[in-house]
């Protein structure tokens, strides 16, 4: 074929222009908003926190101080006063270590052999079993709360760790249940038939096949259950009786004991201090978690 | 080829599979010699696989039995029913290097160490994947992982292969040089190969018996020649063969060596046929390979054994091409040589070479 000559004309349609367009500035001032208003508050309590008593009367709330000290800081994790005690937060933050290790081990450990089992060996009922499962996810914790008092007496451990590790291992099970369930079962299962022809059992599959596989999800289902449970309140004020007080517990009785004037930057040492866990591993894992959650979401 | 012997390797009784009122496999008997290469044709869906899933003991049948060398394994666990088996997707262990791959059942069923080293050595060998024994699957192409598949099933040096679809995820070239590589190994391993498929040039090259199956039973068991040229039915004859058979709708008059099939005005007479059942007047459909039509270049008078037809379409095919003919309404094509020219609406005289031709009764859809 022979070729012909190209007149040069202007190609059709627009040029793409890489100016500034309103919707850039729209979604820029959305974004930058969204962040102020959640950095803002961080901001004030940051500074705060290094400010001495004297400069918070005195100075504007908005303006740092020009002589940073961290006595607060020392202050909130060694003496501050919980009601009676005056030994600081530090004792709620190895309470909620304490509290939160058992119940992420148990609770993961527990939902992703469950999920397993859903999604690869199929039992009689199992897809009834799965359903309530999803379920009892929506029931509100309050209506379980007292029944969980009553079982926990009964059991003989209320008021004490292994009654909050056990509450908290309870209320995790349906939500990484359907999260494991879901990734086993998003894997091919080529792999699994694999497994079994070459001799592999329940266990085996599980610990030598999926689990390497599915580091992915173990990395959500950790975030998921730390920041969860170092958060909780509730379960720690209910179950888990006043020496075993998480930090958050700690954190609201350091707030609300008053005793002469109130003592703003230790206030808010102590909060930091409380959430810097959740807010850590937001920080580090963050890819992970995007990570994990897409790959539980493009299959299955 | 490999011989076949006469001792079944693989049997299968009665067996069937329903999920709730869909019956995937319906009551089928099958017999598989041993060192025979059995190859499971049909469409998705027609059972294929599942009957050898069944064969593996990765599914439980609704009813009936397994037996692998005598033995009833119906309820036997996979790994104890003397399986090897290779899957579409690899299924290779992706966190685990080549080696640990192909070494992973026989660490699983706790052979000494130096054993495992020797298999895995000697598979490795036999497949040339020394170099990618230390890599890990995500680091090879779909050939190598396949060939590693292939190994894995080897390593456990059992008596039965079971292969689904192993081919089909790779590119052409790839597919005839693995194709290629399968049948080198059943040469040399003699063992007893089940392979399911649904691309007819793999079953008609590696296959020592084809079983062509439809909606959960076999249609047609034979060797590949037998099926090209007998098939059974309308359907097996439809699905092997490419370019596929061209099926005319007409009537038969007369019977045995003296009947005739009408095809419109024109009488084609059946004497040079051999029947599998007797020939009876009626509804009728020829079926004709296209390399069995024969086109004379001259349009001459009409003699007895050819017909007037008229040229609808060429396709070139590079080695031959396809020209698509039209006799009265019907429609059907001729393989021709790629060197032979011809026009669109150019009239020529065909031969039918009724001897390796198939004639179906409309009805039944059987070969008669």
């Amino acid at each position: 074929m022979s070729s012909t000559s190209i007149t040069p004309i202007i190609p059709a349609g627009k040029k793409p222009k890489k100016l500034i367009t309103t919707e850039r500035v729209v979604v820029y001032s959305v974004l930058t908003l969204c962040a102020l208003f959640f950095l803002f508050p961080l901001y004030i309590m940051v500074i705060t926190s290094l400010k001495d008593i004297e400069a918070i009367r005195s100075g504007n709330i908005f303006v740092p101080t020009m002589h940073p000290t961290f006595t607060a800081w020392g202050k909130a994790w060694n003496s501050a006063c919980t009601g009676l005690y005056c030994e600081g937060i530090k004792v709620g933050f190895w309470n909620s270590v304490r509290i939160t290790g058992p119940s992420v081990i148990v609770s993961i450990a527990v939902a992703s052999i469950t999920g397993y089992s859903l999604a690869n060996w199929p039992f009689k009922f199992s897809e009834v079993f799965f359903t309530i499962l999803l379920v009892s996810s929506f029931i509100p914790y309050v209506v379980m709360l007292y029944p969980l008092v009553l079982i926990t007496r009964w059991l003989g451990i209320f008021s004490t760790l292994p009654a909050v590790v056990l509450v908290h291992t309870i209320f995790g099970l349906p939500i990484l249940t359907l999260l494991f369930r879901n990734y086993f079962s998003s894997l091919p299962q080529e792999l699994f038939k694999a497994a079994r022809v070459d001799g592999a059992g329940y266990w085996r599959i599980f610990f030598q096949v999926y689990a390497p596989m599915s580091v992915p999800i173990f990395t959500v289902a950790v975030i998921l259950q730390i920041t969860g449970i170092w958060n909780d309140f509730l379960f720690g004020v209910i179950y888990a009786g006043p020496t075993n007080y998480p930090m958050t517990v700690q954190l609201n009785n350091i707030v609300n004991s008053v005793q002469g004037g109130k003592e703003y930057n230790v206030d808010m040492a102590a909060t930091i201090l409380t959430g810097i866990v959740p807010l850590a591993i937001y920080f580090f894992s963050g890819k992970y978690f995007v990570r994990g959650i897409a790959a539980g979401a493009v299959k299955g | 080829m490999m011989k076949a012997n006469s001792t079944p390797s693989v049997s299968v009784r009665g067996l069937a599979l329903s999920y709730g009122a869909v019956q995937v496999l319906k009551a089928l008997d099958l017999d598989i010699m041993d060192g025979e290469f059995l190859v499971l044709l049909g469409p998705s869906g027609c059972g294929k696989s599942t009957l050898l899933n069944c064969v593996a003991g990765l599914l439980e049948p609704s009813d009936g039995s397994v037996f692998i060398k005598g033995k009833n394994v119906t309820w036997e666990e996979p790994k104890d029913r003397g399986i090897g088996m290779v899957f579409q997707s690899y299924a290779l262990y992706p966190q685990m290097t080549v080696e640990r791959n192909l070494s992973f059942g026989l660490r699983v069923s706790g052979l000494p160490k130096e054993e495992i080293e020797k298999r895995v050595k000697r598979v490795g060998d036999m497949l040339q994947l020394g170099e990618l024994l230390q890599r890990k699957p995500s680091a090879l192409s779909g050939g190598q992982r396949q060939r590693v598949a292939i190994g894995r099933a080897l390593v456990r040096e059992v008596d039965v292969f079971l292969f689904d679809e192993p081919l089909s995820n790779l590119d052409a070239k790839l597919r005839a040089e693995l194709r290629v590589e399968i049948k080198r190994l059943h040469q040399r391993l003699a063992n007893t190969m089940i392979y399911v498929t649904h691309d007819q040039i793999e079953a008609m090259t590696l296959a020592d018996r084809i079983a062509v199956m439809k909606g959960g039973t076999i249609q047609q068991l034979d060797a590949p020649q037998t099926i090209y040229n007998k098939p059974k039915n309308l359907y097996v004859a439809g699905f092997i063969g490419s370019p596929s058979m061209n099926f005319l709708k007409g009537k038969i008059e007369g019977s045995g060596t003296k009947a005739v099939f009408h095809l419109g005005n024109q009488k084609i007479p059946l004497n040079d046929y051999t029947p599998d059942a007797p020939i009876k007047p009626g509804a009728a459909v020829l079926g004709v390979r296209p390399e069995h039509i024969q086109i004379d270049m001259a349009a001459t008078k009409a003699t007895s054994d050819a017909y007037k037809a008229v040229v609808d379409l060429v396709e070139p095919m590079g080695s031959d091409s396809l020209v698509w003919l039209k006799i009265d309404d019907t429609l059907f094509s001729a393989r021709v040589e790629s060197n032979q020219h011809f026009d669109v609406g150019q009239k020529v005289n065909v031969r039918f070479r009724i001897g390796l031709a198939s004639v179906f009764d409309e009805a039944t859809g059987d070969r008669l």
